[in-house]
């Protein structure tokens, strides 16, 4: 069984066993509009919760993505290095940008459900 | 700024009703792109028309006894030669502070049929200064008009003279030429016209009364051929046409000769001189400016903005992007940036830091995307 969860930055964390697919919500790829360019971070580099883990830039402007979770980035998606627009097009499918290896599960609680994601897009209407 | 970025155009209401996401410009609250998005809005507009509200530009009027005295009166704040300035004729200048810096860049034509009466649009966020200016400095025989009821929209693209045509077959638009300007009737709308624009393609500038623009916006709109575009894509459209935009290209510290902006100084306005600054702008048309306005293309697919350094082959500082992003039409990152002119040269090898790490990137010709004006 798979569950997403979020960051108020709009980062998620959909988790599979002990590793964490990382992307950008549908939400904030419709706030930053077309994307044009993806810079993932170098497979095998350990991320703590809260760093730099990937830069996405859009027509308009680049934006940090940060870490959800902590761990070793074990795979990162070389399909939107290659076409960014899949952000756009499919941001919590095949827009997903990197995969880290959980180091501790526990901060999973810390990140919001997708019921409370979905409440807190609300608040921010 | 903070508490003047309510004010509105009269388009604003139609703006919210095409579902246009709105964010502040120069104090006012306009569209920075549409449901369509930035990368479509610039394609359309490249392939078809695309509308822009632009009325948030300070529109005004200089008015005095005769051509010679008006051209006179703007020839003393700005480098361009207007007394040779046609009726029906539209030049692009700027305004100088006393050492060359520019205060702002501007569009002056001359009415046909009016003798002394030039008009200016200046841009939103500078139009108070300019007026100021301008009112301080400006003979008694000449007064500055502001016209504040007037909208100002844009309609570019390579269908924008089929769709003005479709709307007044009579108006005769097709046959201005690129920089003509003059009254047309659009239909039942009263405009004055200019065959001009910022996005690099065929177009024109239509201004009209603001209590009329919401009618004529909706009349365009209903053409197949258009589509609104917003701030968004009106900024990588003028990137790609490698045209400047004040506060990044353009500023008081910056003179039209670095900004490679010679070309609007016509020949008796360099040689009299006669306008401010006019010795350090003759010295740099004599022996070539420190710093020069360049294109610069990245090698790789990331984009470098506004405010990244640029380093020579060397390793040397020798400028920063001025702005910067991803082409639509070229389909590349673009920028342009001021370097010190041993690294102005087209092909120069540059560095630019962004992120704590070094782009490859290349001195490149500007415009980005070839320029299509109608030059008849």
């Amino acid at each position: 069984m798979t569950e997403t969860r979020y960051t108020k930055d709009h980062e998620y964390a959909r988790v599979e066993g002990d590793v964490a697919v990382v992307g950008i919500s549908d939400h904030a790829q419709q706030q930053l509009g077309d994307v044009v360019f993806v810079e993932l971070p170098a497979v095998g580099v350990k991320l703590a919760k809260g760093d730099g883990a990937a830069v996405v830039e859009s027509v308009k402007a680049a934006s940090d993505v940060f870490a959800p979770v902590s761990g070793e980035v074990i795979e990162v998606n070389g399909a939107v290095d290659a076409q960014p627009g899949l952000i756009n097009e499919d941001a919590m499918g095949r827009g997903w940008l990197l995969k880290i290896k959980l180091a501790d599960a526990g901060e999973l609680a810390s990140l919001m459900s997708e019921a409370d994601y979905a409440a807190f897009l609300k608040t921010l209407a | 700024m903070a508490d003047s970025a309510t004010l509105k155009t009269p388009l604003h209401a139609l703006h919210v009703e095409l579902g246009a996401r709105m964010g502040p410009f120069a104090g006012y609250d306009m569209p920075i792109q549409y449901a369509s998005g930035i990368l479509a809005e610039h394609l359309h507009a490249r392939s078809h028309a695309g509308l822009f509200d632009v009325s948030h530009m300070g529109q005004a009027e200089l008015v005095g006894p005769d051509h010679a005295a008006v051209a006179a009166a703007l020839e003393r704040l700005c480098p361009a030669d207007f007394l040779a300035l046609a009726p029906g004729r539209q030049r692009y200048s700027q305004l100088l502070n006393a050492e060359g810096g520019i205060i702002d860049d501007l569009m002056v034509s001359r009415p046909p049929g009016a003798d002394g009466k030039l008009n200016l649009v200046v841009n939103a966020a500078r139009k108070a200064v300019d007026f100021e200016v301008l009112e301080a400095n400006l003979p008694s025989s000449v007064r500055l008009n502001r016209l504040d009821r007037l909208a100002l929209v844009a309609l570019q693209g390579p269908a924008a003279v089929h769709v003005l045509q479709r709307l007044a077959p009579a108006s005769g638009v097709s046959a201005m030429s690129f920089m003509a300007a003059r009254p047309v009737q659009l239909g039942r709308f009263a405009a004055f016209v200019s065959r001009s624009g910022y996005t690099g393609e065929d177009g024109f500038e239509i201004a009209l009364p603001a209590d009329e623009v919401d009618a004529f916006a909706r009349r365009l709109l209903a053409d197949p051929e258009v589509a609104p575009i917003g701030l968004g894509a009106r900024d990588s459209l003028r990137l790609e046409a490698g045209l400047c935009l004040y506060g990044h290209e353009l500023d008081e510290t910056i003179d039209p000769i670095e900004a490679d902006l010679a070309w609007s100084i016509q020949k008796r306005r360099r040689v009299e001189g006669g306008f401010p600054g006019a010795a350090r702008i003759q010295a740099a048309l004599a022996s070539g400016p420190a710093r020069r306005r360049v294109g610069i293309r990245p090698d790789g697919r990331a984009p470098a903005r506004d405010g990244a350094e640029i380093f020579d082959a060397a390793g040397a500082p020798v400028g920063v992007v001025t702005s910067g992003g991803f082409g639509p039409s070229v389909g590349q990152p673009i920028a342009m940036g001021y370097v010190a002119s041993p690294a102005a040269a087209l092909g120069t090898a540059l560095s630019l830091m962004v992120r704590g790490r070094s782009l490859a990137a290349k001195v490149s010709p500007l415009p980005f995307h070839p320029h299509a004006y109608h030059r008849g």
